[in-house]
């Protein structure tokens, strides 16, 4: 019983008001304790900040610098409102995967807050993004908030050279094909930032040479070019749109290369963030849960503290059933939180039906069965790998299938035997990118003639582009700069349906 | 190595720029949002906020993505009645949850608008936004608004830095004795009961004791179970800003009150002074007001007065410019106050007083004078003193008149009256 035992020394006193060196002595304990269960992280640097400086990290998506554009003015202004009216509270906390490894901590926050922060996001996610094979491969934690100075001054100086209007329709036209801005299948290179500023001069040079040989007018030397059907370009599809359009596009000048290239990058470094919400929010809580009743267990921190922790670490894993009012999908936290201590309750307490779903797992050391778990999957593998039977009893999932071909919608499995792998294999498709996001890449471009482009969205599951998606080509056109063209094709390779813009002749 | 930064003191409105490129984009629905507002609103109370809405395909920033149709297959938690094969009709809308896809929802979402605050100020600056007063010569004459905090009262929502925990605990109290009451009379009434058992030396298992000692446990139960503090009881210390005073000016109105104008004229009349009194505010953070009234005697009035009150007779304009001129003598110095005149009329007056008007005003007041303005509220043909206005107006830049005629014509003849003028 607590009350038998004799205070620790190190007890943080029973108060909701933090201090810096409360903040400093709960940080000190929480190290201690992730330490011990072996996270490695990123040297950590904590910021205090208050509610408006909260909304304006929101706005600028967490980073502590950006460069300006509307749009962040637009999702300030929705912030703003949902949180005077009081609709929405704000995130307790922010952190950046950057090395140090930036989170802010809201001066709102009474002391039990800040450990939690602390212990969700300086040793959470922290060490996810120190450890996850995405952020390894796609983002560069070191030169983040580097490139980030460097893409709002260079943006800032084109403002200034070439005019806001100039340069904001060009970069509403690279959000809007922003989720194409990675090559899914290749691997980025290493350049760091250094680099980057050295070399962005000699690029656009390069680049510039390039694209005009692509599209030199000339006449070839030789006649037999003329009879020969022109060489297929680009020779396989181009998944990666905003590359190719910094590549290739005929008419936009080098600056204008670079901010697309500016966004490409931005792009390329939440790609992973996009991928690993279950796994990433999952590791997290279950970090500062099994850190504070650590801590807890110590007499570190007393019951006073559990208790205001466990209320809102419960309210961040409540899932709503899919009857209830409030559902609104899947709770990313409640899942993954569920996943990862699952995950731990095979390792440590297997029964019959664990061991002979996951032989490999069941019995192990669960502190290495997580770290390889955190550090090698996805979201789509991590849930197709990890999901227990008695999760998906625990969470009754159930898997509806709506075709629109029929007129009734389907309960095609439930948490049942028969269910379980379905199910599992279902929940795990619906978190893969590939399948969330319509398949749209370049298919040719017409460079003998009207430099046309043709991009092909190949169907998944007979699903139509949104509404907006005559919006989007118009962007693709603007940088473009010649008539492009949207082909959806089936399964089969058969063209369905076809968008077309036109660009209107014009003298630049 | 950790860091622990206070970040608190640094830059706070990061967005502005963001926030104002967004205004920028969208300065033409702004625009259109705000006329209509205006049109819309009582002037009395034009000098809010405003909730501008846009239509959201205007904000949109497209995104391919995939619309419902084709096959959806989704996983969802909290299943309580279904087995497999079990088939259903689609839901309606995409309420529900009922496996219903994403793309679905968001594209329903698309119909609402985008909506957001303008502040006062923002909202002033659209309303004004042509707009620019003549003349503003006066050196003392500065933009800068200081703000100062101060108290005002206590409010049942806040932020938790600003419980008034004295409040708070008061209140906390106060409802503890009211909703405890009924029980404590009860448990008076008890142990008032037991005690008497006592006395007459009932032994200890007496039913009725065993009853008592049971009901005395239950009101104290009762009494213990009441929360001591509850969200109810949270008060919050209120504090507004108060602008302080840096520039001052002083504005009269002068409006005929004899018979022939009537109640029609007279609320266009405020209107109008409604419009400039907003104006200065704007401008200046002090601002007197005299009302001036007259028919053939003038007089200086409050503003319920000014409106209100009958009148009836004759008109002799030039009462009441002898009013002003002395009134601006007396206490408004020139070098210390920004002075402005709107006068309203129906146009009527004594023949020969036309000329005496003109005289006044171009000799002893147009001088001392920010601006002047004068409407004439009639639908009939111009009178005498419109055309001895005209003179002055042909002598003095800063002297503006117009004729109106309906509430509707207000904001056009404003818009006129204040113009920009070419540099």
């Amino acid at each position: 019983m607590p009350d038998d035992r004799t205070p620790n020394p190190r007890a943080l006193p029973e108060q909701s008001e933090w201090t810096f060196d409360l903040i400093e002595q709960a940080h000190e304990e929480i190290r201690r304790v992730a330490q011990q269960f072996g996270l490695d992280t990123y040297p950590n640097q904590l910021e205090i900040i208050t509610a408006e400086q909260m909304m304006d990290a929101y706005t600028s998506v967490g980073m502590p610098v950006s460069y300006n554009h509307w749009s962040f003015g637009k999702h300030f202004l929705t912030t703003e409102k949902s949180y005077k009216r009081g609709q929405m509270g704000l995130a307790y906390e922010i952190v950046i995967n950057s090395d140090p490894c930036i989170a802010y901590l809201m001066e709102e926050n009474s002391l039990t807050m800040q450990a939690l922060v602390i212990a969700h996001a300086a040793y959470g996610h922290n060490s996810f993004f120190k450890g996850n094979y995405l952020f390894r491969t796609w983002t560069d934690a070191e030169a983040i908030v580097d490139y980030m100075v460097f893409a709002k001054n260079y943006i800032a100086e084109c403002e200034q050279r070439y005019g806001i209007d100039a340069v904001e329709d060009l970069l509403d036209s690279c959000h809007a094909i922003q989720n194409y801005g990675v090559d899914r299948y290749k691997r980025p290179a290493k350049l760091s930032v250094a680099q980057e500023a050295a070399r962005q001069k000699e690029r656009e040079e390069y680049a510039q040479s390039q694209v005009n040989a692509l599209w030199r007018t000339v006449p070839r030397r030789e006649e037999e070019e003329r009879n020969a059907p022109p060489p297929r370009f680009p020779l396989e599809p181009e998944e990666n749109l905003l590359y190719f359009i910094e590549k290739y596009a005929p008419l936009l000048e080098p600056w204008q290369r670079e901010l697309v290239r500016i966004t490409r990058k931005i792009s390329q470094y939440f790609y992973p963030q996009r991928q690993t919400q279950v796994m990433n929010e999952g590791w997290a809580t279950f970090w500062h849960y099994t850190i504070l009743q650590e801590l807890h267990k110590e007499g570190i921190v007393g019951d006073g503290f559990m208790l205001e922790f466990l209320q809102s670490h419960t309210n961040v894993v409540y899932q709503p059933a899919a009857t209830s009012p409030y559902y609104s999908g899947i709770n990313p936290y409640a899942l993954g939180f569920a996943m990862m201590s699952d995950i731990r309750r095979i390792c440590e307490h297997p029964t019959d039906e664990d061991r002979s779903w996951f032989p490999d797992i069941a019995g192990s050391d669960w502190r290495k069965t997580l770290d390889f778990a955190m550090r090698n999957f996805k979201d789509e593998s991590f849930i197709a790998q990890y999901l227990s039977p008695k999760l998906i009893r625990d969470f009754h999932f159930f898997a509806v299938l709506d075709d629109d071909r029929s007129d009734k919608l389907t309960i095609s499995a439930i948490h049942d035997e028969a269910g379980y792998r379905y199910v599992r294999q279902q929940l795990a498709e619906q978190y893969n990118i590939g399948n969330r996001e319509p398949n749209i890449q370049v298919w040719q471009v017409n460079t003998r003639d009207d430099r046309a482009l043709t991009l092909r969205h190949t169907q998944f599951q007979r699903r139509p582009l949104n509404g907006q998606a005559q919006e989007v080509l118009k962007h693709v056109a603007r940088l473009w700069g010649f008539d492009v063209r949207l082909e959806t094709v089936d399964t089969a390779g058969h063209v369905v349906s076809f968008l077309d813009c036109r660009r209107e002749k014009r003298n630049r | 190595m950790t860091y622990l930064i206070d970040r608190r003191l640094q830059g706070k409105n990061k967005s502005a720029v963001n926030r104002e490129r967004f205004l920028r984009r969208y300065k033409a629905q702004i625009k259109d949002a705000v006329g209509r507002a205006i049109k819309g609103r009582s002037i009395t109370d034009i000098e809010n906020g405003e909730k501008v809405s846009i239509p959201v395909k205007d904000v949109n920033e497209p995104h391919f993505g995939h619309a419902h149709g084709g096959v959806w297959e989704t996983v969802n938690p909290g299943n309580t009645e279904y087995q497999k094969g079990d088939q259903f009709n689609r839901p309606r809308s995409g309420g529900g949850g009922s496996g219903r896809g994403r793309a679905g929802n968001s594209e329903q979402t698309a119909e609402d608008d985008f909506i957001f605050e303008l502040s006062r100020e923002e909202f002033m600056n659209y309303f004004f936004e042509d707009l620019e007063l003549p003349n503003m010569v006066k050196t003392q004459l500065t933009q800068t608004i200081d703000f100062k905090t101060q108290r005002a009262g206590y409010n049942v929502s806040g932020t938790p830095s600003n419980i008034h925990v004295l409040r708070s605990l008061r209140g906390a109290l106060g409802r503890r004795i009211a909703v405890g009451g009924p029980s404590r009379r009860e448990l008076e009434r008890a142990k008032q009961e037991l005690q008497d058992l006592h006395e007459q030396e009932v032994p200890e298992d007496d039913p009725r004791v065993v009853e008592l000692r049971r009901q005395i446990h239950h009101y104290h139960t009762r009494i213990n179970a009441i929360p001591f503090i509850d969200p109810f009881d949270l008060r919050y210390s209120n504090r507004i800003k108060v602008p302080k005073p840096s520039t001052q000016a002083v504005m009269f109105c002068i409006m005929d009150v004899s018979g022939s104008m009537d109640e029609t004229r007279k609320d266009t009349a405020k209107r109008f002074f409604i419009l400039l009194y907003l104006f200065l505010k704007r401008v200046y953070e002090r601002i007197d007001v005299v009302f001036i009234r007259h028919h053939t005697a003038a007089a200086e009035v409050d503003e319920d007065e000014f409106f209100h009150s009958r009148e009836s007779g004759g008109t002799v304009v030039s009462s009441a410019l002898h009013l002003l001129h002395k009134v601006i003598g007396e206490r408004y110095a020139t070098s210390d106050w920004n002075t402005y005149v709107a006068q309203a009329s129906d146009g009527d007056n004594w023949d020969n007083d036309s000329v005496l008007c003109k005289q006044l005003l171009s000799n002893g007041i147009m001088p001392k004078v920010q601006y002047y303005t004068y409407v004439e509220i009639t639908d009939g043909p111009p009178q005498n003193l419109w055309e001895q206005y005209t003179e002055v107006a042909a002598h003095h830049a800063n002297f503006a008149m117009q004729k109106i005629v309906t509430p509707a014509d207000i904001y056009p003849v404003f818009r006129e009256l204040f113009k920009k003028q070419p540099k």
